[in-house]
């Protein structure tokens, strides 16, 4: 492996960063390494095809239901967490969430914020929103706390520091922190729990995402293997949950199956290291435990999609990244390719909901429609069907009214036309003949440069005989041969 | 009008029109596959467990303290954190004077906050109870109270785990079913599957992340 330790600042679009980053090779072995034991792990963690198949159709079906009640059972989350002790707060966008949580660290004078991994924090920008009000919020999961200390975005939901190496991180660590660099990877992680432990002793508020929210019992259920969730959520003297508004599922016995599907299909666990379901503050006469626990569920575009009953099953998402795990693309452009919060295939069809489809125009195409992410997808999201989707509300004509938020950024009138010409040739025959004689004909003046395909490709160029002609050509030879030997 | 009802209006003006899907949840997919005969449960258990880099060992509801005592003395550890108000952990006290063990018996009898230093820095080991565990998925199942805090199982470097054989459940489901949880939860239910681990670094696997970096189960046989 080269030494070489890249430093490659991905900007411009998704195409200038995807560029970029095709032509890093430590970024790609990294990726490339990392996927391919993923993929290996879930495939070993299902060995059984149809228990998986039950289970999956199993999970769509829970969501399925949990969204078809969504209103109501969030208003029971909201009376059974109230009974319990938990105060609930909603937003509808990520600058309602941010002064949410910002008040309530106001109100305990707090000054330090330790957080558990959580992707909807992250789409907040939670971690600025507080710098610039003088609050320090620090990341406790290992990966998300290297990507912090970098001053990077994670670039996997669920290991947010795979695009990086050991080297990368002890040099990090010794830049940082002043440590000396090593090799050993259990000796890093040693740096990152002495360093954290201290924090999680002395932050006034512990912020960390949800997993599953339980209407029925009003719980909050967090999965996790390091044991940074169980502190940020039970040494602070507040904790903070975040999630969106679809992580809500009706019954306490409906997570059995998901929670087996999501770490399953995530790291290939048949069960994460801790599973901490948290029902309520710390009771009168409890010796820890946070005194105020607070929910903020936060709409940001969920309710957009929910909207449009085939984009719906976006809120199906369980974040267990198995999509990414297994698209061809992700593996090669890498997380920070994508740009935004939520990478991947479940990027793409989610990110549009929240920030609009024109800020994401090439997201939705930046796929081969291989059909991955859908086949692995715990819970039966057709991915490939809803890129489709997204693709046709990318270039729909304002007069058409784009259904998905700032549709229509790629609608061009000029493209338009020569679809709607390529049709009347491909559907009347006098046309196509027509067209085919002069293509076949006058190939010689077919252009040297057609847009971005000559790139990378030489220009297409017509033969010089068509199909249709070299088979009635045939034909007619076939013809004579038998008649001739009668 | 308030973000609440503006999203719970857009919600509902969504659904407009449409039924609530039927509650059709088949226990059969999320029990079957997962049953055993009893006397293989410990096996199940004990094979997930110390795949995960957890050390169990089997031993009788009166001998098990003189293993606690070993468990200590192999480490050269210094104290042991106990919840004295506990059947086991009484047990452990009378025990203890006895045991010729140099560690010393710390209990957690008053809010973290009177000791939070000592608690972070300066305890080695802990040992609390379980109120079962699940074979499927090789998990231990917390219940911490008052007299059994929370922290208890997450700040020590080892965990020391006490768990009754006949407790052993096998799945998830059938341990919800059984203690009934859904008609109460306590503040913080925790299933616990190993030491503390992570592999955010080249998905190298590394235990004691930031919780216990060893987990040591006890099982009692004869309970
Ligand atoms: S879309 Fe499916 S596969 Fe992708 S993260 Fe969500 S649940 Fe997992």
């Amino acid at each position: 492996m080269s030494q070489r330790i890249p430093v490659t600042e991905l900007t411009g679009g998704f195409r200038d960063r995807a560029e970029v980053a095709l032509a890093d090779g430590q970024l790609r072995t990294n990726f490339r390494t990392a996927m391919d034991s993923l993929m290996k792990k879930r495939a070993d963690a299902f060995p059984d095809e149809d228990e998986r198949e039950g289970l999956r159709e199993l999970g769509n079906r829970i969501k399925a239901r949990a969204l078809s009640r969504l209103p109501d059972l969030l208003e029971q989350l909201e009376t059974k967490l109230t009974e319990n002790g938990v105060k609930v707060h909603w937003a509808e966008t990520t600058e309602q969430a941010n002064e949410i949580v910002h008040g309530i660290i106001r109100a305990r004078q707090g000054s330090q914020v330790v957080k558990g991994k959580s992707m909807v924090s992250e789409e907040m920008e939670m971690n600025d929103y507080l710098a610039e009000r003088g609050v320090e919020c620090l990341e406790s999961d290992m990966g998300e706390y290297i990507v912090q200390l970098d001053g990077e975005k994670p670039s996997h939901i669920i290991m947010p520091a795979i695009h990086k190496n050991r080297r990368q991180v002890s040099k990090l660590f010794h830049d940082k922190l002043g440590v000396e660099e090593t090799d050993d990877v259990n000796e890093l992680i040693q740096v990152g729990r002495r360093t954290l432990r201290r924090k999680f002793m002395e932050a006034d508020v512990g912020v960390s995402g949800v997993n599953f929210a339980i209407a029925e019992t009003g719980t909050l259920l967090l999965v996790e293997n390091e044991g940074n969730g169980r502190m940020s959520t039970t040494a602070p003297p507040v904790h903070v949950a975040v999630t969106g508004i679809e992580k809500v599922v009706e019954n306490l016995r409906d997570v059995v199956p998901l929670l087996s599907l999501l770490t399953r299909s995530a790291l290939g666990q048949p069960i994460t290291t801790y599973v901490n379901m948290i029902s309520g503050p710390r009771k009168a006469d409890e010796l820890d435990g946070p005194e105020e626990v607070h929910l903020v569920l936060l709409d940001n575009g969920r309710s957009g999609a929910f909207a449009d009953a085939q984009m719906r099953q976006t809120l199906n998402c369980i974040r267990c990244g198995a999509c990414m795990n297994h698209c061809p693309v992700y593996t090669r452009v890498g997380g920070h390719t994508y740009g935004e919060v939520y990478p991947g295939p479940i990027g793409k069809i989610v990110t549009p909901h929240m920030v609009g489809l024109h800020q994401v125009p090439d997201h939705p195409s930046a796929s081969s429609l291989c059909g991955a992410c859908g086949d692995v997808c715990p819970v039966k999201i057709p991915i490939p069907e809803l890129l489709q989707r997204l693709r046709q509300e990318n270039v729909k004509s304002p007069a058409e009214g784009p259904k998905v938020k700032d549709g229509g950024a790629k609608y061009s009138r000029k493209e338009r036309l020569i679809w709607r010409f390529w049709q009347t040739l491909n559907s009347s025959p006098v046309l196509y003949r027509l067209f085919l004689w002069g293509a076949t004909r006058f190939r010689k003046l077919t252009p040297k440069h057609v847009g971005p395909w000559t790139e990378n490709h030489t220009a297409p160029v017509p033969a010089k005989r068509s199909l249709h002609d070299l088979a009635r050509e045939h034909l007619a030879r076939e013809h004579l041969a038998r008649n001739g030997g009668q | 009008m308030s973000a609440r009802s503006n999203i719970l209006n857009k919600l509902r003006t969504g659904l407009a029109g449409s039924i609530p899907r039927p509650d059709d949840f088949d226990e059969r997919l999320v029990t079957e596959p997962w049953q055993y005969a009893p006397e293989d449960r410990i096996t199940r258990l004990r094979n997930l467990m110390e795949a995960v880099h957890t050390e169990i060992h089997q031993v009788h509801s009166d001998n098990w303290p003189d293993k606690v005592a070993a468990i200590l003395a192999e480490r050269n550890l210094s104290n042991l954190l106990h919840a004295p108000a506990t059947a086991h952990g009484q047990k452990l006290a009378e025990y203890w004077p006895k045991s010729g063990s140099s560690a010393q018996l710390l209990a957690y009898d008053r809010p973290v906050e009177e000791w939070k230093e000592e608690l972070f820095w300066q305890v080695d080991a802990s040992l609390t109870g379980t109120v079962g565990a699940i074979a499927a998925t090789g998990s231990l199942v917390l219940w911490p109270d008052r007299h059994e805090p929370r922290l208890m199982s997450l700040l020590p470097p080892l965990h020391i785990a006490l768990l009754k054989a006949s407790e052993i459940e096998d799945n998830l489901y059938a341990m919800m079913q059984r203690q009934n949880w859904s008609a109460g939860l306590p503040t913080n239910l925790l299933l616990v599957s190993g030491p503390s681990k992570t592999a955010d670094i080249e998905q190298v696997l590394a235990y004691g992340a930031h919780g216990p970096k060893e987990l040591v189960v006890l099982i009692l046989e004869d309970a």
